[in-house]
């Protein structure tokens, strides 16, 4: 079981309110996911919630529990830090066993756990190495064996992939993804990467600066961002935002346009293409159109269009709508 | 340095650092050549390098004239005594202060280095009483917490920069992992440290070991290490060079071969966390 | 990383030490404060009491006490330099590609292990002896006439002693710090063209400024109180002409037997070393990111 709910809580440094007040509920067997710039307090939640920082104030549920007080140790949590923070002085068996050893496990059914931990994570032939002689996903996996072994109520993971190269870094995220699908238990996941938010997760928190902007499945972050920031924040590249006489005339302060909803060739946009990046699959083009700005398209691969040339625009999909609070209407 | 360098180069600042290192060198080994002599040849005009006459005379009879292992004995209890004394009070003190700092840590670290700058000579006197009066003069055991408390700023100051350099994340993880406050420094801290513990260790037990005033101050025989047995061989004055220098010799030697094994360690220590 | 309960087990944890402390350093300087203020002179134990400031004003009149206060200050100063420009050129000729640098650290370092009244009795003895020391043999052969070390130049003499005691401590640690400069960076200076005079200066010199932070606090705590080598070698003479802050306290609590004013010159001695410890920290403290 795994079902966190967070109440009113609150994390002042001194006058610095990190976190003004957030209430979260967290189901269990849920993959969440805490995105956003860095700064927005992401990281000091996930820390409030493994017990690694004190609340200022509110509580703290674990499967109905009250964990606000507990120490880390008794939260029933596993957490892979960003650093992997793996004990240097251990091998990888020692390092997998190190919670069961804390735990006062019997020596058979910790070795019987590592060596299932070890097969699940390919590791199996690494058990007497030292963490010093892996390779970066290497110790990835060993952190997240450290971490399964126990059995946890939920994992966190705080920038987990953060620190390998970006074919890796791939790999892996389709290896947490899996591992959730078959283990089923709750994940908490902290990243500022929309990618690993969007691919990951069952539901997405976004924050900023130490408030949740919105929280609610990917697509649905994705099809109706509740304010400017969601929109702007989700999505990759960035939404477009129109302000003035375009957005009036739908009657809005703000209206907000996709990149992958521009389309090129007949529309009632104009405007003369600055950058065009092609990447084969796709072409991202910058073009300033008249009366509007620079907007980023985003264009199929094979599309015809390079610095200089002027193009026609239409806007398609969904035009999102804002008030003059960045409220979505 | 990567570049290339000339042989000849290579050959002159090979020579010039040679001749340094054995002019700093040479009064140690002068003084265990002069330990060798006759009394006759040590002080011979002009001084004999290599014609001088041999002997073990002086050894033999420093030996038999002065308690030598009892010396020795005091020496070791006192200097490994105080060190390991200090690393059990100073190992959590120097944890709090890497990994829980607030603001004062800094001019707590410096107010217990600044108590190591108040002259001995200063406060002789009360602290001679003091141990007069609970009865530790000329026990080990005096001498044991007198050289620890002396040393524990510096034990604390180098294991503090040693832990700085352990990532505090892989003590949080631990923390995740079920481990208590003991279990976090019995079986991640300490291992992790160990190189810094022993320079730590290494440096105290020197610095212990030719502590040469309140040693003397505070024993009169029982308790009295090798620096007390040196002080009652120097003083007559241009006299017997040769059993002065075998003295000497007896009472640095076991250091000196000591920090010779494990000069590599004690270098690193000895950087008080100056060097990254 | 900080909870509460961490933050509580932490000063747990540096109580004792800052106590044990305290006590080390409080109990003894209370102490001597009392006897300061007191008539206490083992010749005569019977008159005793109070005697307001006469104590540090016979101290502070005695005509050695400036001179006193001086060479402390000298042989901290002096040995300071010596230390730190000597071990500065030693490392820096060491550092070059030279053949057996491991046996070179041995010899370098050996003065450190070596207790101070033994370095300084084979510096009295062996070398500065004026009749059978090695300095007066080299002098006879060339014809001279053989200094008379401690006789003439006392406080030098002292001060070059403690210096060889301190020199490997300085050596060894800007040699570490030598080491751990990047080559890179040295090589990009020397592609820009700076001479090996501004390479130093602006590349080494700025590299080393923490390691020659630690060098001087470390060695200034000792040298403070530096006794042992005054002691065995001068006696604080002749006259009064190598006697430091330490060596004048020594001499009234041991030789005149007179407890009250030797704690008045202790006192000035723990307001002098204060005085010295606050400088230090001021000028180089923001050099120690501790």
């Amino acid at each position: 079981m795994g079902k966190i709910e967070l109440t009113k809580v609150r994390k002042s440094f001194g006058d610095v309110h990190v976190i003004p007040g957030i209430d979260l509920q967290i189901n269990d067997g849920e993959f969440v996911v805490f995105v956003g710039p860095s700064g927005c307090g992401k990281s000091t939640l996930l820390r409030l919630i493994a017990g690694l920082e004190d609340t200022s104030s509110g509580t703290i549920e674990i499967d109905g529990k009250d964990a606000t007080n507990l120490p880390p140790a008794k939260r029933g949590l596993a957490m892979v830090f960003q650093s992997y923070a793996l004990y240097p002085h251990m091998t990888v068996r020692k390092n997998i066993a190190f919670p069961l050893k804390m735990a006062g496990m019997e020596q058979a059914e910790q070795d019987k756990r590592v060596e299932r931990a070890a097969k699940v994570l390919n590791l199996a032939n690494y058990l007497d190495r030292r963490p010093g002689q892996l390779s970066g996903g290497q110790r990835q996996r060993v952190a997240i064996g450290r971490a399964i072994v126990r059995e946890p109520a939920a994992f966190l993971f705080d920038e987990p992939l953060s620190n390998l190269d970006a074919a890796l870094r791939v790999g892996m995220r389709q290896e947490i993804s899996e591992l959730h699908q078959s283990l089923k238990t709750t994940m908490i996941y902290v990243t500022h990467d929309q990618v690993e938010a969007m691919t990951m997760a069952d539901k997405i928190v976004v924050l900023n600066a130490g408030n949740i902007e919105q929280v609610g499945a990917p697509l649905e972050l994705y099809n109706n961002p509740r304010n400017l920031f969601v929109a702007g924040f989700i999505g990759s590249p960035k939404m477009n935002f129109i302000e003035g006489a375009e957005a009036a005339k739908h009657n809005a302060h703000t209206i907000g346009v996709r990149p992958e909803h521009i389309t090129v060739g007949q529309g009632p946009w104009e405007g003369v293409v600055g950058l065009s990046e092609h990447l084969g699959s796709d072409s991202f083009l910058k073009v300033a159109v008249d009366g509007i700005g620079t907007l980023t398209v985003r264009a199929p691969g094979e599309v015809n269009a390079h610095h200089g040339d002027r193009i026609k625009l239409a806007p398609g999909g969904k035009i999102h709508r804002f008030d003059a609070n960045g409220l979505a209407i | 340095m990567a570049r290339a360098v000339t042989p000849r180069r290579k050959l002159i600042t090979t020579l010039a650092a040679w001749a340094v290192a054995l002019i700093i060198f040479f009064p140690v080994l002068w003084m265990i050549l002069t330990s060798f002599k006759t009394e006759a040849s040590a002080v011979a005009n002009p001084p004999q390098f290599f014609s001088a006459d041999w002997t073990l005379e002086n050894y033999a009879e420093v030996w038999a004239r002065s308690d030598y292992p009892r010396f020795f004995w005091n020496s070791v209890v006192i200097s490994v005594g105080s060190t390991l004394l200090g690393l059990l009070v100073a190992v959590p003190s120097a944890w709090a202060m890497a990994f829980v700092p607030g603001r004062k840590t800094k001019d707590l670290l410096m107010w217990m280095l600044s108590t190591k700058m108040m002259p001995a000579v200063a406060v002789m006197i009360p602290l001679y009483l003091l141990f007069q009066r609970l009865g530790l003069i000329d026990t080990k055991f005096g001498l044991v917490v007198a050289l620890m408390l002396m040393n524990l700023p510096i034990i604390i100051w180098m294991l503090y920069t040693y832990f700085k350099e352990i990532p505090g994340e892989i003590l949080e993880a631990s923390r995740m992992d079920g481990a208590s406050l003991w279990g976090e420094i019995v079986h991640v801290l300490t291992p992790m440290a160990l190189p810094g513990i022993a320079s730590t260790m290494l440096l105290n037990i020197i610095l212990a070991w030719n502590e040469a005033f309140w040693t003397i101050v505070l024993t009169t025989t029982k308790a009295a290490p090798l620096s007390a047995f040196i002080a009652s061989f120097s003083a007559p004055q241009g006299l017997f060079y040769a059993k002065l220098s075998a003295a000497s010799a007896m009472a640095i030697m076991p250091i000196l071969i000591l920090g010779w094994f494990s000069q590599k360690q004690l270098v690193r220590g000895l950087t008080f966390g100056a060097v990254k | 990383m900080s909870t509460q309960s961490s933050r509580f087990a932490a000063r747990m944890m540096v109580a004792p030490s800052v106590a044990l402390l305290l006590i080390w350093m409080i109990v003894p300087l209370a102490m001597t404060l009392y006897y300061s203020f007191r008539l206490y002179r083992l010749i005569s134990p019977d008159r005793t009491g109070w005697v307001g400031f006469n104590n540090y004003l016979w101290f502070v009149n005695s005509p050695d006490f400036w001179l006193a206060l001086f060479n402390t200050l000298a042989l901290v100063g002096g040995v300071l330099i010596i230390t730190v420009v000597l071990g500065m050129l030693i490392a820096l000729l060491i550092d070059q590609p030279v053949k057996g640098q491991g046996v070179l650290r041995i010899l370098v370092i050996a003065p450190f292990f070596v207790m101070p009244p033994v370095a300084a009795s084979i510096w009295e003895n062996l070398f500065m002896h004026p009749q059978n020391g090695l300095f007066a043999a080299v002098a006879r052969s060339f014809g001279a006439q053989p200094i008379l070390f401690l006789e003439n130049y006392p406080m030098l003499s002292v001060i070059g002693i403690v210096s060889w005691e301190w020199l490997p401590f300085a050596t060894l640690i800007l040699l570490t710090a030598l080491q751990s400069l990047s080559s890179e960076q040295l090589e990009a200076a020397e592609m820009d063209g700076a001479s090996a005079l501004s390479r130093f200066r602006y590349i080494i010199l700025p590299h080393a400024t923490r390691a020659i932070t630690v060098v001087i606090l470390i060695q200034t705590i000792f040298l403070l109180g530096i006794f042992g080598e005054i002691f065995t070698t001068t006696q604080g003479g002749p006259g009064s002409a190598s006697t430091t802050l330490p060596y004048m306290i020594f001499k009234q609590a041991i030789a005149a037997k007179d407890i009250g004013r030797a704690a008045a010159g202790g006192i000035i001695a723990v307001i002098l070393a204060n005085i010295v410890a606050y400088f230090l920290m001021r000028s180089i403290g923001k050099h120690l990111d501790a």
